[in-house]
């Protein structure tokens, strides 16, 4: 095996495009968990998005179309969840669920007409002289502007969680919905608006995998990253920051696994493909391991439902 | 103005009703979904629910098929209903399923081409087994580390794939098989093959476990205090602790319970009608019987009739497929919709929907 042929700078910035998508999907569970609702729906809200993102730049031409459609289907599924946990009482968990099979099933039947055909180019932004710098150059100045709008995500996030009166409605809300209730919050429009966001943003990551990632449309090719994802908020312990790290970290094994398979390690491929999800367990038993940490940082109403007595 | 008010308990008449009311509704959605596809959504839904069964052109070939499909829904759905029931969530059946498949595999695989009466049962013990062990990873995470098993059991439904394209492509692959991908064929070496009991019935051992999976979950849920104690762990997680259950025992016992059956389905189908371990070996059942079970309202009895419901979807989507061209994803879609009803109605059984007056401005309550 050739090491010599995996290029860091190269590495590095490709890294950020791999975990953009899971640091879009991760953003938008994030606000959702911090409502106070678990949606475990975000792998079929990726692939309904990755899909109508990918329909809508195919026939238009324009990626960023496809984008914004990315967008409105993810948010569309995720009504469906809001529809169903907030306004009928269902069970968060089955309902999520019932979310990714039907996502699931929908992509594949939309997609059909689209396998094999390639995507509108999506240009990655160039700064004039600041692009041409050696190193940080093709690192920090020569990227799509998704990868710069995800950044900003997180700081948005962070900034509005902690300093903003909606923000902190919505983390109230998520602590304790009965508390919240009885100081005159509507916990049910909170809990709808943070499921549509989450859901805009999953949407927007499946888009992002299919135009810019891949890209290419082929059947259940999110292959996990919804999950993945989900698992990324827990490992942030419900901080935006530490999502950011915990994605690139896990762009970082996703892009080395693949350039270990081109550089020809002596290990089947299977095996190497394996190892996303077997860290992505690891690091999950590590950050619930301490009882006491992980039940601290976890909201305190996080999947129960709301039902105004009275 | 429509108000919700809480059910003291569950009624029993929606209970039963709301399942009958949502195959009805994702009849309804289902055919506006294929009529959207430019198809004739009577034909569509009668190729599907009616042809199979009752067509004379089809039924000789459909009939035996839904049990060769029901059998691996049901075994499976019995499980991991007995999980939900306890509020245990094991949504990765399908990577417990892909497992036990393996385990079987290389038991017969170990003794081909040794013909022996004992080899037969000992890929039923390893099928269990593997699928046990498969659901023993969430478990023990869970009850040592207090890890979401939600999401461990699903991740690895994926590394269980990626194991079984291993197994497919190296070391399980036929040295006779010219480089081909896929083991020999476990169903043509006669200690190891799951055949037919009954002629044109589709009856194979995995039904006969189904059946029995049935029985047992019944006598468990009804009549021992382990389904007891899975039972109020459900409904009062707080009463259940009171009472002196132990939650670690019960994670463990209900994931490795799913595991094993998940398992055992496994090796029926990877020594009946799969024949082989193959790259594309699992076909999504694990995730099916999630719907199986809650079509079946998590009991017994339902799941038995849910699964050969969601059976018949299978085999009449293949025939809508094959005689009108609908894509075979629209089944998928199909099930999907079935959970949503099933979610959505179930609030007429946990609540009592009021028509109310909006209450007048300082009036008390």
């Amino acid at each position: 095996m050739d090491l010599s042929a995996i290029n860091p700078v190269v590495l590095i910035a490709s890294l950020m495009v791999a975990a953009t998508p899971i640091l879009l999907a991760g953003m938008g569970e994030l606000v959702v968990e911090k409502s106070g609702v678990l949606n475990l729906g975000v792998e079929g809200m990726m692939i309904v998005g990755a899909v109508s993102g990918f329909a809508v730049a195919a026939t238009t031409g324009n990626p960023y179309l496809g984008m914004l459609a990315s967008i409105a289907a993810g948010a569309a599924l995720a009504a469906i969840f809001a529809l169903l946990t907030q306004v009928l009482m269902a069970n968060q968990v089955a309902s999520g669920l019932a979310l990714t099979l039907f996502g699931l099933g929908f992509s594949a039947l939309v997609g059909q007409s689209y396998v094999g055909i390639v995507p509108p180019r999506t240009e990655k932004l160039t700064f004039g002289p600041l692009t041409d710098l050696p190193v940080l150059g093709r690192i920090l100045f020569n990227q799509d502007i998704l990868v710069y709008a995800s950044i900003a995500l997180v700081a948005a996030v962070w900034y509005w969680l902690r300093a903003t009166r909606s923000g902190r409605v919505l983390r109230a809300v998520g602590e304790n919905h009965d508390s919240a209730h009885a100081l005159g919050y509507k916990v049910r429009r909170v809990r709808v608006l943070a499921i549509l966001f989450g859901g805009a943003c999953a949407g927007l990551g499946g888009g992002y995998l299919s135009l810019i990632r891949v890209p290419q449309w082929t059947e259940g090719m999110t292959a996990g990253a919804g999950w993945i994802a989900l698992a990324l908020v827990v490992f942030a312990s419900w901080r935006p920051w530490r999502l950011l790290g915990g994605a690139y970290l896990f762009g970082g094994i996703m892009v080395l696994q693949f350039n270990l398979q081109a550089a020809g390690l002596r290990i089947p491929v299977e095996y190497l493909a394996m190892s996303p999800y077997l860290i992505t367990i690891l690091v999950l038993v590590v950050m619930s391991s301490n009882r006491a940490r992980s039940s601290l940082s976890a909201p305190g109403s996080l999947g129960r439902s709301f039902h105004a007595a009275g | 103005m429509l108000r919700l008010e809480k059910r003291p308990s569950p009624s029993q008449a929606w209970n039963y009703a709301t399942p009958v009311l949502a195959v009805a509704l994702t009849m309804v959605a289902g055919g506006l979904l294929f009529l959207a596809l430019g198809k004739n959504p009577f034909e569509a839904i009668r190729l599907i629910f009616w042809d199979p069964l009752f067509s004379e052109q089809f039924g000789a070939y459909s009939r035996p098929q839904l049990l060769i499909k029901a059998g691996p829904l049901i075994l499976i759905a019995v499980g991991l209903s007995i999980g939900f029931r306890a509020g245990i969530w094991n949504i990765g059946a399908e990577g417990q399923y892909i497992i036990g498949a393996m385990c079987a595999a290389a038991v017969a695989l170990a003794f081909y081409p040794t013909e022996s009466f004992l080899v037969f049962p000992l890929m039923i013990a390893a099928g269990a087994f593997g699928g046990w062990a498969w659901a023993m990873i969430p478990a023990i995470l869970k009850t040592r580390f207090n890890t979401n098993e939600i999401l461990v059991s699903l991740l690895l439904v994926y590394v269980a794939e990626k194991l079984l394209a291993a197994a497919a492509t190296g070391f399980m692959r036929n040295p006779q098989g010219a480089g081909f991908p896929g083991s020999r064929n476990i169903n043509a070496y006669g200690s190891a093959s799951n055949m037919e009991l009954i002629a044109n019935t589709g009856l194979h051992w995995g039904g006969v476990a189904a059946f029995i999976a049935v029985i047992f979950a019944y006598v468990l849920l009804q009549r021992h205090i382990l389904g007891f104690h899975v039972r109020l762990a459900g409904q009062a997680p707080r009463a259940a602790k009171f009472a002196g259950v132990a939650p670690a025992r019960l994670v463990v016992m209900c994931l490795g319970l799913s595991g094993a059956f998940a398992g055992m389905a496994g090796m029926f189908e990877v020594s009946g009608p799969a024949r082989l371990i193959s790259i594309d070996f699992n076909a999504g059942y694990g995730f099916t019987a999630i719907i199986v079970a809650f079509l079946g309202r998590l009991h017994p009895v339902g799941i038995l009739l849910a699964g050969f419901l969601l059976a018949l979807t299978y085999i009449g989507g293949e025939l809508a497929q094959f005689m009108l061209g609908i894509p075979g994803a629209a089944i998928q879609v199909f099930q999907g919709m079935l959970l949503f009803f099933l979610l959505a109605l179930d609030i007429l059984s946990n609540y009592r929907v009021r028509l109310a007056l909006p209450a007048q401005k300082g009036e008390a309550r």
